[in-house]
């Protein structure tokens, strides 16, 4: 097997036997993004230099015993929107155009910690604002699938690296959907940990009670594995949960027997690909067959997603990127007249038009006079929303659905209409809504050969139930890949 | 006859706390260090950090509220104040709007005029904002972030003065309050307590409130007794002339005795307030409000009745010496050390009065330990130092907190007690001082005074001026 094609748990264990050196997988996947880069542009920044000076620390630190877990040695990428100390961070804003962080983000440091070589910095809807990657302020991402199509979004350069190997894993984020859908739209595996799991400490904010890190691979086991790494209890987060159940690994068996799994029905109706939907229901049917309990069932108030989700999100965004204003970091305007102009002018250019379009609605929301009818009323809708949640997983242990309504949409479709834009996160964010954890994994190919994903959802800190479900799931249905791959 | 009018004022105090480190990082509070020494990724508004609530900071709030008899909101959270500006890191401020941590409080307070409670609406906690400085030379503005993340607690008032002596009285027992708790020194020229007037006024007898401005930049008591007369003044004649008070808020500048409008209510920003989802909010069990109300000092009225019935002063030494918590804990411990009351009280009633006083320094800033003052007072009694080298050395302990025996050994200013000695320097005297000697058998009693200051002068101070006195009535 080809170092490429080897999972990060493979390549850990290949190193570990002293098969291949850090140096070796290092060299060979900065090959990978020296040939790949300029055709599906997944990076903002690539530390060529820091990888390879890495990737000799940690060798000697694996021959040392000194590092000894499943993933030491494995070269990651980071999504742009984590800190990195020393390294660029741009949240892929012209705003944050000469941001270099004094300290790097606890699910990096985690990740350094267990031995990853960081390869650098992946490309993201600005500010993770954005479905497609395409508000990026540094050029589109293209989905390796086919490259007229989007990677999704925000998490879209972290989703494409690992499905055009340019990378073994990479860590994203997700606040409505910005890991699981990308990873659908490029066939690879993404989850977002219930909320409180992961530390937010060193994530650049977006919305912050919404947000949360989570891994992007190739498969469920690499999922597993890198879960157990960066979950951990932060005290510099206050919103960080201690949590005993983080031996995620324990749940990579293959067994589904008795789980009972609901599939709401408000998740198969207008809007759905009939493809998309085809796979799902497939994928179902698997899991019944390995002895699940599947049974269909009314989730409700799912209509009410999106408008809750927009009026937080935007919110807390508003008030998250006040403190881009080109005094202490960051881009400045040039040519302004005392502070005010200085803002002004900072704000106008550093933002692109998607990011003002939600500090505006966000602003709005929060302005007096419209805080109860909005944002009062939108925290009362995510309460009902979370409840609605909790009476369905009173009865079942996953929800499965699709992760998009369809499969990754061409380049260019999507940003001049933002309405139907927000409208492809139906499925996702009401889990973040609710502080869920949420898997996507591909569950099968459409017509036009683009991945599609299947969504599983838990109830809170039931991460291992997904993570079981994926595995059985996985078992049956094979490798995935693309077909230059297979 | 010209109509009476009435002064309405309500209060916003803030106050400083006295956390060593900062309301939401672990950097110092200190005072005074080099421009952004005491600063990290959170209280400088770094993208990615977060903010963690300083415990410390929560307690001295509850106990604040507990003190001020208000309702401690058992579940609270923190709000965003969102308003751009460079002292502000991540121009928003954590502060509280919607559930603040103390609501419903009042105190009473005392004037010529009787008793009299005053209502507290709210007491909330914030972090202070960093320091801009203007550059002239430059022509630019650099920011200083030491301050950021700074502790603050506001204390807003129900608007239940009505005059400034009653406003003093407020601040005074609001003051007196906190620091007895410990909760902060609250020096109002250094800023730990500042406090923004708001006032209006309305004829005697009316009901409606009159529009009302709100005065900022008040440094010290007698700024704000100031302030609000000129403010009382200003919206009189303004009213007589026939015009309208415009809700405003002014800045008082006290060297010039008159205020200016900073910015009026049309300007008022909109701060879209929201919760701030970086922080959970904060529950409160019964048991540990139990636990701070377990915590809570005797305060000043206790501690009057208490050394009333317990020690021999008068009531204006009681009255001083509680009126500051660090010179009523040196008196107890200098007691209990030993030393008698009415002695201890002395030494602060007079002349560490008079050092504070000389040195502009407040009480809370005394130096000298219990033990040195004990130490002190026992040499005076048992006659080893006369009183005017106690005061001597006294000084010396006041600055530098020295042990007078140590001292008074080393520099040898012990009294000399050895009698022998003294009469022959009593006999020296008199014969060389014959005008004042047949002045004082003439009958001129003073005289002897310059011959016991001769005689102490000849001893370099160290003589017992008793033993003096009887030597020479002895000799003469």
């Amino acid at each position: 097997m080809s170092i490429l094609d080897m999972t990060a748990c493979q390549l850990a264990a290949a190193i570990k036997n002293k098969e291949v050196t850090v140096l070796e997988a290092t060299k060979a996947v900065l090959a990978q993004i020296h040939e790949k880069e300029e055709k599906y542009h997944c990076y903002v920044t690539v530390d060529e230099e820091g990888a390879l000076a890495q990737a000799q620390e940690v060798q000697k630190k694996i021959d040392a015993g000194v590092l000894t877990g499943a993933l030491a040695g494995v070269p990651v990428a980071i999504k742009d929107n984590m800190c990195t100390q020393g390294l660029l961070t741009t949240c892929s804003s012209k705003i944050l155009n000469n941001f270099v962080p004094t300290f790097s983000s606890e699910a990096v440091l985690n990740l350094q910690r267990a031995g990853a070589v960081i390869l650098g910095k992946t490309n993201m809807d600005e500010f993770a604002m954005g479905s497609t990657t395409e508000t990026s302020a540094y050029g589109e991402t293209k989905n390796p699938w086919n490259t007229e199509h989007v990677p999704g979004g925000s998490s879209g350069g972290s989703a494409a690296a690992v499905a055009a190997k340019e990378c073994f894993y990479a860590l994203g984020s997700d606040t409505g959907g910005s890991i699981r859908q990308p990873a659908s739209f490029c066939g690879v595996v993404g989850l977002k940990p219930t909320y409180g799991r992961v530390s937010r400490y060193g994530l650049i904010a977006y919305g912050s009670s919404l947000d949360q890190i989570g891994p992007l691979c190739k498969d469920v086991t690499d999922c597993a594995a890198i879960m157990e790494v960066i979950s951990t209890h932060d005290k510099k987060d206050s919103t960080s949960v201690f949590r005993e159940d983080t031996d995620f690994t324990s749940a990579l068996v293959e067994d589904v027997k008795g789980m009972r799994i609901g599939i709401p029905r408000d998740y198969f109706g207008e809007g759905l690909d009939s493809q998309v939907r085809d796979a799902v229901l497939k994928a179902a049917e698997v899991l019944k067959e390995k002895g699940a309990v599947v049974e269909e069932f009314d989730l409700s108030l799912v209509e009410y997603a999106i408008p809750t989700y927009y009026t937080i999100a935007a919110a807390e965004a508003s008030s998250n990127l006040e403190r881009f204003d080109g005094i202490k970091y960051g881009y400045r305007a040039e040519g302004y007249e005392g502070l005010h102009d200085m803002y002004k002018k900072t704000r106008s250019q550093g933002f692109g038009a998607e990011v003002k379009r939600r500090i505006m609605l966000g602003s709005f929301v929060l302005s007096s006079g419209y805080y109860d009818a909005y944002y009062l009323k939108a925290l009362r809708v995510k309460a009902l929303i979370k409840k609605a949640f909790d009476e369905a997983f009173a009865k079942y242990d996953v929800i499965i659905g699709p992760v998009a309504p369809t499969t990754a949409p061409k380049l260019g479709e999507s940003l001049s209409d933002p309405i139907k834009m927000y409208l492809g996160d139906i499925y996702t964010i009401s889990v973040n809504l609710a502080g869920l954890p949420g898997l996507s994994m591909p569950c099968g190919i459409d017509s036009k050969g683009l991945p599609i994903g299947l969504q599983l959802i838990g109830d809170c800190f039931n991460e291992k139930k997904l993570i079981q479900t994926a595995y059985t799931y996985e078992k049956s249905r094979g490798v995935f890949g693309r077909k230059e791959d297979r | 006859m010209a109509k009476q009018y009435e002064t309405v004022i309500g209060l916003e105090v803030h106050v400083e706390l006295a956390t060593k480190t900062k309301i939401f990082c672990g950097c110092s509070t200190a005072f005074g260090g080099e421009p952004n020494t005491h600063t990290c990724p959170v209280c400088t508004g770094m993208p990615g950090s977060l903010p963690v609530l300083n415990k410390q900071v929560l307690e001295y709030a509850v106990a604040v509220g507990l003190a001020t008899n208000c309702t401690i909101t058992q579940y609270c959270k923190f709000d965003r104040k969102n308003y751009f500006y460079p002292d502000n890191p991540q121009n928003y401020q954590i502060s509280q709007l919607y559930l603040p941590i103390c609501r419903n409080g009042k105190v009473e307070i005392e004037t010529e005029k009787g008793k009299k409670y005053i209502g507290i609406h709210e007491i909330h906690m914030e972090e202070d904002a960093g320091k801009l400085i203007h550059d002239e030379w430059d022509d630019c503005s650099l920011v200083d972030f030491n301050r950021s993340g700074v502790p603050l607690i506001e204390i807003v008032s129900e608007p239940d003065m009505r005059s400034a002596e009653e406003v003093i009285a407020y601040l005074e027992k609001l003051r007196m309050t906190i620091q007895y708790l410990g909760a902060s020194d609250c020096k109002l020229q250094e800023g730990s307590m500042r406090a923004d007037v708001n006032l209006s006024i309305r004829e005697v007898g009316a009901e409606e409130f009159g529009t009302r401005t709100e005065m900022k930049n008040l440094n010290s008591f007698k700024a704000i007794a100031r302030a609000i007369e000129g403010e009382r003044e200003r919206q009189i004649d303004l009213l007589e002339a026939g015009e309208k008070v415009i809700q405003e808020t002014r800045r008082w500048d006290d060297n010039k005795g008159e205020s200016y409008a900073m910015r009026s209510k049309e300007d008022a920003q909109d701060y879209r307030y929201f919760p701030d989802p970086d922080l959970v909010p904060i529950v409160l069990d019964d048991a540990f409000l139990d636990q701070i109300r377990a915590k809570q000092p005797e305060f000043r009225e206790e501690k009057m009745l208490r050394y009333k019935e317990e020690f021999d002063i008068p009531e204006y030494d009681i009255q001083i010496i509680t009126g500051s918590k660090h010179m009523a804990d040196i008196f107890e411990e200098t007691v209990a050390l030993g030393s008698q009351p009415k002695k201890v009280s002395n030494w602060l009633m007079v002349e560490t009065l008079r050092l504070l006083k000389e040195n502009n320094m407040d009480p809370e800033d005394i130096r000298f330990s219990p033990e040195n003052l004990a130490k002190l007072i026992s040499l005076t009694d048992a006659k080893a130092i006369n009183s005017s080298v106690a005061k001597e050395v006294f000084e010396v302990m006041f600055d530098q907190n020295v042990d007078p025996e140590k001292y008074v050994e080393e520099k040898g200013l012990k009294t000399v007690n050895d009698e022998g000695a003294l009469r022959k320097t009593v006999e020296e005297v008199i014969a060389n001082n014959p005008q004042s000697v047949e002045d004082y058998r003439n009958g001129k009693e003073k005289a002897i005074g310059f011959l016991v200051g001769q005689t102490m002068k000849a001893m370099k101070g160290k003589a017992d001026p008793g033993m003096i006195n009887k030597l020479l009535k002895e000799l003469l």
